[in-house]
């Protein structure tokens, strides 16, 4: 960096040091302390939230096992609403996991060193995310003990190879592999702190499990090269992934014949979506994480804004494309594609629109002054709007496309059902309950990244990026 | 089960499951018992050879009920020859038999799978089914699998036995038969009428009243008052040019059989230039949107009781009748000019102009459609005596027996059938009278209100289950031969009446035989047979038409006594409910659940009234009101109807019963409560208010939105899903259907498959004779197992019917016109749902269907998402379970209600799990059938025309044609060469198989806008 730093002065504006600490120790100290001490001494408070999200889960468990017991009559699904909740909820799991990935990969190969303070918990967000929607494409299937047929895997009660055109299939290889990906690259991340972990633990089942999943880091040269190599190997896998899931998620809807679901903008505007999510999601976390465990110092001010930044283009850009379907549906003069667009506003389901638009393209528009965008009471406000906004968005699409598609006499309304609302409360609280345990038996900030952009020493960086050279 | 006892009893190797059963411990048998609880006992008793094949028998029996339930008379199959009457196992079988329904008649082949009849179909030997039955008579055979039928005779609300009946019988104090009074439905049986002869004749002072809550009985009073005698009217509707139909809805529900239908549809078949010139014309004048309205070329709203003046100011048009009383009307009037370009057109018809009246209309207005058809020449309408002789006939007579209980007069009322303390006139109050009766009998199929009010209530055999006869009103007659012996015990009105008048003969079976060999002459069994195998008994003398005048004096005479009525009063009318007809159906599911062919309602019934009167009564669709008249009141919620006449108000008849089975608990409202002997079609003067309660109906279609909002520019003018045009505009432009959507070039990603070699199946079906009757629905849901899935899961959009009737409305939401359109799957070419299935359970077969594999299917749905028409349904819980509490059958088994159900399954279809998709397969069983039957008869090719689905069999106007599309001389081929023939949606690339030849109307040009 600091070669590239000295010839483009301009690039330290955006990576300067931005964490404070006495020194490396100190911050060790202030991120492993979390994740030390007597369990039962964690804080009660702690305990009572968790034990909320673990009851939340639990429901969660309950409604599948109801689901699977009774059939997809238990949703609201209906004809012609084959998907609903169900795919609403598994793309606005997927999308918020887009952060993850995002400011894993991408950021790391633009050298956005500022990632360090958050890559780490987007990335166990990711997983968490990824995890909950997983839950939605295998329950909805009418038959899930079935659902394996989806996979390619050698079964004699089928005998019968997948249908490779059907892009639920590139779905299933979509999203196992962005989650393989994502797993790896978390893992391979944590290698360098479960070590530092290890070394401090005062258990002997601490020292081993850690001891077992640090793989016998020793923090010797040839490690740090592997370990950078790998990372940096990682990371250009995972890029193309965080455009790739998305797209391929899109094309459960454009290669459709539905009017609504039919269109050519979906990849594009799928995946700002899923950043916009995403970034989102990792906002409400960290503002929470960064009261309750007071971690100012290393997620400062500066990260949030650089979030809300990020937040505002997306937003934008996903605000654009609402623009851009109504335009093209107007342009190609086709009248089933402007039924299906003015029906998303006026129609039965306006209120869905309405909502998607005011907390997608019209509430992301505060941060452009920097006094809202550096205030946290605002960022978390906006931050909430955005996903529920974002989970309107595929409940407009999905819902409102398939309610009223060509034929008048086939149209209906869907309505959710309780066991609708629970099962996505229950994902909810699967996510919470495991990022709270992440929290609190994982290092939540990368400490051996996040040494890379501490200032503790006015000036003093210089010599660090020479140590560091 | 029994297998336990074949094991240990037979020679050869001895198979054993355990150990324990090996050994036979008690352990095992008490494990056996308790695992298998319904067959315990049969299980403890010896276990000689004997008992062994008798419980084989039985089990079989459960699990199909065969050979053994079926009845010890000879029935012939008509599907074999005379004499080749063998049953080989897994077989079907076709049965003759005849079905009645409010004097309506239609003779009916009944499929049977191993001695249980599976799926009723019209005989097309009969001439008033031609292979066609109505939605109601394919429906009924799920009642006879029904297990709230009644099952035991009941003395006074208590259990008893059919002997303790016998006993009690033969001690009625009959004497002369002063006080014996019978109160049957509508005679259509000669059998039972010479019983009837039989019983007056024994009992000359006793009394046989005919009385159904829908009957033809105006239409015979009209003819008493047109030419002095009752007299049936029999409409030529092949042959007339110009057709009326004042509140007759002879397409639909006021014409109980397929006949009119199949006779009306002649003149709409265009399969040539020529038959253009050839259509004929339909007038409709009508109170509720009826399909009869649906299908006529001009259609007029007014009041049920304003036919009556219609049809005078239109006698007095055509000059039938002299010295009428004109309605003064503005000349720019819609009334008027109805009128008077109706007079003009059924002049210029002459003998091929047909007026006609329906059920719900006075004796004089069926008199003045005589007077009409005379004075304009009309050839097309004959009328002939009854058959059957009527006397005490109709709802004057249940209202003099009601009178004579009510007086003492009455010691002994035999009901036959029917439930009267339901659907009698409220204001009769059946119910009081008959607790009057010291001995009342009750038959009925259903332990329904009239069942626990009366001193005896006797199960009634189904009519698959009972021996009798029908016939048509000319005469025509048919042996109603069972398939199977009664499930539950039930008996026939002729065993009731044989037993109750002590005839020798008391078994249904003997009575018919003999009723009918003694008037056969030759070798009587041979002739009997032959009545059995062909479904019509040929020597059965059919009443030549008479030549009759009416006597327009009289008719003149009748119209001045006649009160008049006032348009502005709130009129109420009822009709037959196309699902519970009069509430006889009320307990049957695929009744239930086949939607209104108008409303689309299903589960329950609405007072239907105009978007006009609604909005004047300050009300909303789904509001409750009372409506009540003197003493007598109900609620309803109400429903909007578009183009329904203003100020009225319809409601079907047949709902809110309270004595009924599960299926039919709590389902609509019961208008019986305010149908009154002075109101009893119709009637003004009724008082709606506002309850303030809400109630939602179940409709397969969004009610009301493709009406009127549907029909702005966005909906319903830019999508040309139904097409229709002018006879005129197709002649003059033949392109103007399929230039009704722009196609452009289109190209597929994926490679295209020719389908060009050997059978490429595909269907065409005629919205110009369509006129939207349901009977493909029943037909349907009967051939392929499909599920009920009850009000709650239709009111979410789950109902399963594969093939589906869609109704569009365009126009003014007053005026609106009307097209049916029945929806069966596409099977695309391209289909779009085969793409995105990622496991592979929807394909294409070679032939062109577009096939599911139930088995392979996880669920996803995503192909219904994908699918334009949506006709893919999907199960989205178990629909096919039913109770599992055991039931005593006659034979002595007892059987969970959960088999007895699944009984009236199709074995040649699976009966599909739930969380997998399932959709129309062009009946692909039948197709396999017909091509088995080919290969063995040595063939190599499958003729056209002989495979039929299910749909295409039943259809009374022969609108479905079926068959191979490959082959340019196929029926199907041809009539997909017409230039009206249009793909819908074509513009997606999907290339359907199933097309649809446009509407066209013929309208009067003179009323054209």
């Amino acid at each position: 960096m600091s070669e590239a730093v000295r010839q483009h002065p301009a690039l330290m504006e955006v990576n300067p040091p931005l964490i404070r600490a006495k020194d490396y120790h100190d911050l060790t100290e202030q991120i492993s302390e979390i994740t030390e001490g007597d369990v039962f001494k964690t804080p009660l408070k702690y305990w009572i939230t968790l034990a909320i999200t673990g009851s939340i889960t639990v429901l969660l468990g309950g409604m599948l096992t109801f689901l699977v017991w009774n059939g997809i009559g238990v949703w609201g699904n209906n004809r012609p609403v084959g998907w609903a909740w169900d795919i609403t909820n598994f793309v606005f799991w997927i999308g918020i996991g887009h952060a993850g990935t995002l400011i894993s990969a991408i950021l790391f190969l633009f050298r956005q060193k500022w990632r360090t303070s958050i890559n780490r918990s987007a990335e166990a967000m990711t997983l968490f995310a990824v995890m909950c929607a997983g839950i939605f494409p295998l329950f909805h299937t009418g038959r899930p003990w079935r659902a394996y047929w989806l996979f390619p895997i050698p079964n004699t009660d089928l005998n019968i190879w997948q249908n490779f055109r059907s892009p639920l299939i590139w779905d299933v290889f979509a999203v196992s592999t962005y989650f393989t990906v994502s797993l790896l690259f978390w893992f391979t991340g944590l290698v360098p702190d479960l070590a530092t972990l290890r070394d401090r633990a005062v258990t002997r089942t601490k020292q081993v499990v850690f001891g077992l999943l640090s793989l016998g880091w020793r923090g010797s040269a040839r490690h740090w090269r592997n370990y950078e190599m790998s990372y940096l190997i990682l990371a250009a896998i995972s890029t193309p992934l965080v455009l790739s899931v998305h797209s391929i998620v899109s094309f459960d809807f454009a290669t459709s014949v539905i009017p609504g679901w039919h269109t050519t903008i979906f990849p594009p505007y799928f995946v700002a979506g899923a950043i916009f999510s995403g970034f989102a999601c990792v906002m409400t976390l960290l503002i929470i994480a960064r009261w309750a465990l007071n971690l100012n110092n290393i997620i400062t001010m500066k990260h949030l804004e650089n979030m809300n930044k990020i937040i505002l283009v997306t937003g934008s850009v996903v605000g654009y494309a609402y623009a851009t379907e109504f335009f093209i549906a107007w342009y190609s003069g086709n009248t089933y594609e402007r039924y299906a667009f003015l029906n998303r506003a006026l129609g039965p389901y306006w209120w869905a629109y309405w909502t998607m638009v005011t907390c997608n393209v019209i509430s992301p528009q505060f941060f452009w002054f920097k006094k809202l965008r550096t205030s946290i009471p605002v960022m978390f406000v906006l931050s909430i709007t955005t996903n529920i906004g974002m989970w309107f968005e595929r409940f407009v699409i999905i819902v409102t496309s398939l309610h009223r598609d060509f034929l008048p006499s086939s149209w209906g309304y869907f309505k959710p059902t309780w066991v609708d609302i629970c099962t996505f409360i229950g994902t909810i609280g699967l996510f919470l309950t495991l990022f709270l345990l992440f929290a609190r038996f994982l290092p939540m900030i990368a400490i051996s990244e996040v040494k890379g952009v501490l200032s503790y020493e006015k000036g003093a960086f210089k010599d660090q990026e020479v140590v560091a050279k | 089960m029994s297998l336990i006892n074949i094991t240990q009893t037979g020679s050869g190797p001895k198979y054993w499951r355990s150990v324990n059963q090996l050994a036979d411990t008690p352990e095992f048998r008490e494990f056996v018992y308790r695992e298998f609880p319904v067959h315990a006992s049969e299980m403890l008793e010896g276990n000689s050879r004997r008992t062994v094949l008798k419980l084989m028998a039985a089990s079989l029996g459960l699990a199909g009920l065969t050979a053994c339930r079926r009845p010890v008379e000879h029935i012939l199959p008509n599907s074999q020859g005379m004499d080749a009457a063998e049953y080989a196992p897994g077989e079907s079988l076709f049965y003759t038999t005849v079905h009645s329904l409010a004097g309506h008649v239609t003779g009916l082949l009944v499929e049977t799978h191993d001695g249980r009849p599976t799926k009723i179909e019209g005989n097309p030997d009969h001439p008033h089914s031609l292979g066609a039955a109505t939605a109601i008579e394919q429906g009924a055979i799920l009642s006879l699998y029904d297990p709230d039928r009644s099952m035991q005779v009941l003395q006074a609300g208590n259990e008893a036995k059919w002997e303790d009946f016998g006993a009690a019988a033969s001690k009625l104090p009959l004497g002369d038969g002063a006080g014996l009074r019978f109160l049957s439905e509508t005679l259509t049986s000669p059998s039972l009428s010479a019983l009837r002869a039989e019983a007056l004749r024994k009992y000359p002072k006793a009394k046989w009243v005919e009385y159904e809550p829908v009957s033809r009985e105006f239409e015979l009073a009209g003819s008493v008052l047109a030419f002095g005698q009752p007299m049936y009217a029999h409409p030529k509707f092949d042959q007339a040019k110009v057709i009326v139909a004042l509140d007759n809805d002879f397409l639909g529900l006021d014409s109980a059989s397929p006949f009119m239908t199949t006779l009306f549809s002649k003149g709409r078949h265009v399969e040539s230039e020529e038959d253009l010139d050839k259509m004929n014309r339909l007038y409709a004048v009508e109170s509720q949107f009826s399909i009869t309205g649906a299908n006529a070329e001009h259609r007029l709203r007014m009041q049920v009781s304003e036919v009556k003046q219609f049809a005078s100011d239109l006698a007095a048009g055509v000059g039938a009748v002299a010295g009428l009383n004109v309605v003064n009307n503005q000349a720019n009037d819609k009334r008027a000019k109805f009128l008077a370009a109706l007079v003009k057109d059924l002049k210029r018809a002459g003998a091929q102009a047909l007026v006609t009246a329906g059920p719900r209309q006075p004796a004089v207005v069926h008199a003045l459609a005589a007077a009409i058809n005379q004075a304009v020449g009309s050839t097309c309408v004959a009328y002939t005596k009854p058959l059957i002789e009527k006397t005490n006939n109709g709802v004057d007579a249940l209202k003099t027996l009601v009178g004579e209980m009510n007086a003492g007069q009455v010691s002994t009322v035999v009901i036959l059938s029917g439930n009267p303390v339901y659907s009698a006139p409220a204001d009769l109050q059946f119910s009081a009278a008959l607790a009057k009766v010291q001995n009342s009998i009750h038959l009925g199929a259903e332990k329904d209100e009239t069942a626990v009010a009366a001193k005896w209530h006797i199960p009634e055999a189904h009519f698959l289950e009972a021996w009798g006869d029908a016939a048509t009103s000319e005469g025509l007659a048919a042996i109603q031969q069972p398939m199977i012996e009664p499930l539950f015990g039930g008996k026939s009105a002729l065993e009731i009446v044989a037993l109750v008048i002590g005839n020798k003969e008391t078994k249904g079976h003997d009575i018919v035989k003999k009723y009918w060999t003694d008037q056969f002459t030759g070798n009587k069994e041979q002739v009997w047979r032959k009545a059995l195998h062909d479904g019509v008994v040929s020597s059965s003398k059919t009443v030549s038409p008479d030549k009759v005048t009416p006597d327009t004096k009289k008719i003149a005479a009748a119209l001045a006594a006649e009160p008049r009525a006032a348009a502005s009063a709130m009129e109420v009318s009822f009709y037959p409910s196309a699902s519970s007809w009069d509430g006889r159906y009320a307990n049957n599911g695929w009744l239930q659940e086949t939607p209104d062919p108008m409303t689309k309602l299903v589960w329950g019934n609405a007072a239907m009234m105009s978007p006009g009167t609604l909005r004047a009564q300050n009300l909303a669709d789904g509001d409750i009101i009372s409506i009540s008249r003197g003493a007598y009141k109900m609620e309803a919620a109400v429903m909007v109807q578009p183009g329904h006449a203003d100020n009225a108000i319809s409601i079907t008849l047949g709902y809110g019963r309270q004595r009924v089975g599960r299926v039919g608990k709590d389902v609509g409202f019961n208008a019986n409560l305010i149908r009154t002997t002075d109101a009893y079609w119709s009637g003004q003067g009724f008082a709606i208010t506002a309850t303030g309660k809400q109630h939602r109906h179940a409709s397969t279609q969004e009610h009301g939105l493709i009406g009127y909002e549907g029909s702005t520019a966005d909906t319903q003018n830019s999508r040309p899903v139904v097409r229709e045009a002018t006879v005129e505009e197709y002649k003059k432009e033949p392109k103007i259907i399929e230039e009704m959507a722009e196609v452009p070039p289109l190209e597929s990603i994926y490679p295209s498959v020719k389908y060009d070699k050997g059978y490429q199946w595909g269907m065409a079906i005629d919205l110009t004779s369509c006129t939207g009757c349901n009977a493909c629905i029943v037909a349907c849901t009967s051939e392929n197992n499909i599920p009920v899935v009850g009000k709650d899961q239709v009111m979410r959009g789950r109902e399963m019917h594969w093939l589906r009737l869609d109704r569009y409305y365009s126009g003014d939401e007053n005026e609106p016109t009307v097209v049916e359109q029945p929806l069966p799957c596409m099977q695309c070419e391209n289909a779009p749902c085969e793409n995105v299935c990622p496991v592979q359970a929807t394909t294409h077969s070679p032939e062109g269907l577009n096939d599911m594999a139930y088995n392979r299917c996880v669920g996803t749905r995503y192909c219904s998402n994908n699918c334009p028409y949506k006709v893919r349904h999907f199960n989205f819980l178990n629909f096919h379970k039913r109770g599992s509490e055991a039931v005593d059958l006659t034979v002595g088994i007892r059987m969970a209600e959960e088999e007895i159900t699944s009984l009236v399954y199709n074995p040649d279809v699976s009966v599909r799990m739930r969380g997998v998709m399932e959709k129309c397969t062009y009946c692909v069983q039948r197709i396999e059938k017909v091509r088995i039957n080919a290969k063995v008869d040595g063939r190599r090719d499958i003729k056209d025309g002989e495979i039929k689905t299910a749909c295409q069999q039943t259809c009374p106007a022969n609108a479905i044609e079926f068959g191979n599309i490959n082959d340019p001389n196929s029926k199907v081929s041809k009539m997909k060469k017409q230039e009206r023939n249009y793909a819908m949606l074509a513009e997606l690339d999907v290339k359907p198989r199933t097309t649809y030849l446009a509407k066209l109307r013929n309208p009067n040009p003179e009323l054209q806008a």
